[in-house]
């Protein structure tokens, strides 16, 4: 493995590495820190970063991060802990849809919420053409269900064009 | 070779039990309290005009008309997980508190297992094991689906499992769901008794009691462990329980079933076992219409 020239190691993909506090903090290239995760929610969707306050970040995989409710040792080599959560590996920060569908409840920012046959077609894994006067990027995009608002996942907004990013195994037809 | 009819002696109503046997199972779904509540998931089933029926024990576990119960909002958003009916009592059994550490120890495809971080209000740790790469991915999988954040996924034969990756040493609860001769799932794969064989009861009673036993070393004493299989056979059941009691610092303690059920049986084709284990419960289809199941309570260092 080379070495980067910053003195910093590189990620190790076989094991679960807990995100340092802060950028000052970090050891190991590129890697995010808690603080800038927490940002990322708080600035791009209003999610408080108190919602995170009982779990822990973990990097597995390159810049594939982890939310695990509670703390255990680093650094551990198991096969999953907690959810995937947010990729970094872009200059935009993209959230899992499990990650939306488990925290996106609590955004009160760049959420769209689609009427009940755009939902349809969204978690089919279909793009389409929305009215949408928000951020371009990736958005939390919901519904409303039982009269209640609920995230269905993420959609990359892109030029009047809401894509959705539904992975093939949790498509569905509704 | 006619498998069941060797348990004609056990039963009561054994004719009861063959048409029970010979019926399809209901369709069921248990409601994932981590991510809505069932008043929730119900009003949402409602809105989509698919009937159903809460099961009478549990108001967590709803029988679908559908066959599709993977094709609803509910499921789509996590919020309802397709989980036999019976299968779901182990986790209430073993009844983890927030703040425990659990093991899973044979946990794939993850029905029990995430239902045990959904009794801890996914506040405790879940580590669900198994030996089956292929089988894990489906664990893996549904937990993210049913957005459990509180499990740790490990992939170890549960026979000599290490805790080595972690940093505490024993559990506070194990439930070992164990792989088995399945007979109880004849109304969901009629085709479960096609490979069924004495020879395999023997093999994979060793494999039982070995992850059992693996079990109560790996949690504390006083601590929980739950041992449950989908079978009637009493050499996978009442005859594990029995030589894993002779061997480990544990004992059989009672429990309350909310559905329909038999005791453990003390004596089968000539052999006799521990008295305790009739504080296990056998559970046949015909008793509350599900599948057959098995499960009994330890206590550690009882």
């Amino acid at each position: 493995m080379s070495e980067p020239s910053d003195g910093l190691t590189e990620n190790d993909g076989s094991r679960f590495d807990r995100l340092p506090a802060t950028d000052a903090e970090r050891e190991v290239a590129g890697r995010a820190s808690r603080e800038a995760v927490l940002d990322f929610w708080e600035e791009r969707y209003s999610i408080d970063s108190t919602v995170f306050a009982d779990y822990s970040f973990w990097e597995k995989g390159s810049r594939k991060l982890w939310a695990f409710r509670g703390e255990v040792a680093s650094p551990i080599e198991i096969e999953s802990l907690g959810i995937t959560f947010l990729r970094t590996r872009q200059e935009h920060w993209k959230p899992t849809t499990d990650a939306v569908q488990r925290f996106g409840r609590h955004a009160s920012r760049n959420v769209l919420t689609l009427p009940r046959g755009a939902a349809q077609r969204f978690v089919a894994g279909e793009d389409q053409e929305i009215e949408w006067d928000g951020d371009w990027g990736y958005l939390i995009v919901a519904h409303d269900l039982a009269g209640e608002r609920e995230p269905l996942g993420v959609g990359l907004y892109l030029h009047g064009e809401l894509h959705s990013q539904i992975p093939k195994g949790r498509r569905r037809e509704l | 070779m006619d498998v069941l009819s060797r348990y004609e002696p056990l039963i009561d109503d054994f004719a009861a039990f063959r048409a029970a046997c010979e019926r399809r199972l209901p369709s069921v779904v248990r409601v994932n309290e981590i991510k809505a509540t069932p008043e929730r998931a119900r009003t949402t089933l409602e809105e989509e005009g698919i009937d159903y029926e809460p099961c009478g024990w549990h108001s967590g576990l709803l029988r679908l008309d559908t066959d599709h119960p993977g094709r609803t909002w509910g499921a789509f958003h996590g919020w309802l997980h397709g989980q036999e009916e019976v299968s779901a009592l182990p986790a209430l059994v073993c009844d983890p508190e927030p703040g425990e550490c659990v093991w899973a120890a044979c946990a794939a495809p993850g029905g029990k297992a995430t239902q045990l971080a959904a009794r801890a209000d996914d506040a405790g740790l879940v580590v669900a094991n198994d030996r089956n790469l292929g089988r894990l991915s489906a664990l893996r999988f549904n937990a993210e689906r049913l957005g459990v954040t509180s499990m740790a996924v490990t992939n170890r034969d549960a026979r000599n499992y290490s805790l080595a990756p972690f940093d505490f040493d024993e559990f506070d609860r194990a439930l070992c769901d164990v792989p088995c001769s399945c007979e109880g799932t004849i109304r969901k794969n009629p085709d479960a008794l096609d490979r069924w064989s004495l020879g395999y009861l023997d093999e994979i009673a060793d494999t039982q009691a070995a992850i059992l036993r693996r079990a109560i070393q790996a949690t504390r004493s006083g601590g929980t462990v739950v041992y449950s299989t989908c079978t009637f056979a009493p050499e996978e059941n009442e005859a594990v329980l029995d030589r894993v009691l002779a061997r480990e610092n544990c004992e059989l303690v009672a429990f309350d079933c909310p559905l329909d059920s038999r005791p453990g049986i003390t004596e089968w084709e000539g052999e006799r076992f521990d008295p305790s284990v009739r504080r296990a419960k056998r559970i046949y289809p015909h008793l509350n219409d599900t599948g057959g199941f098995f499960c009994a309570k330890l206590e550690v260092g009882g």
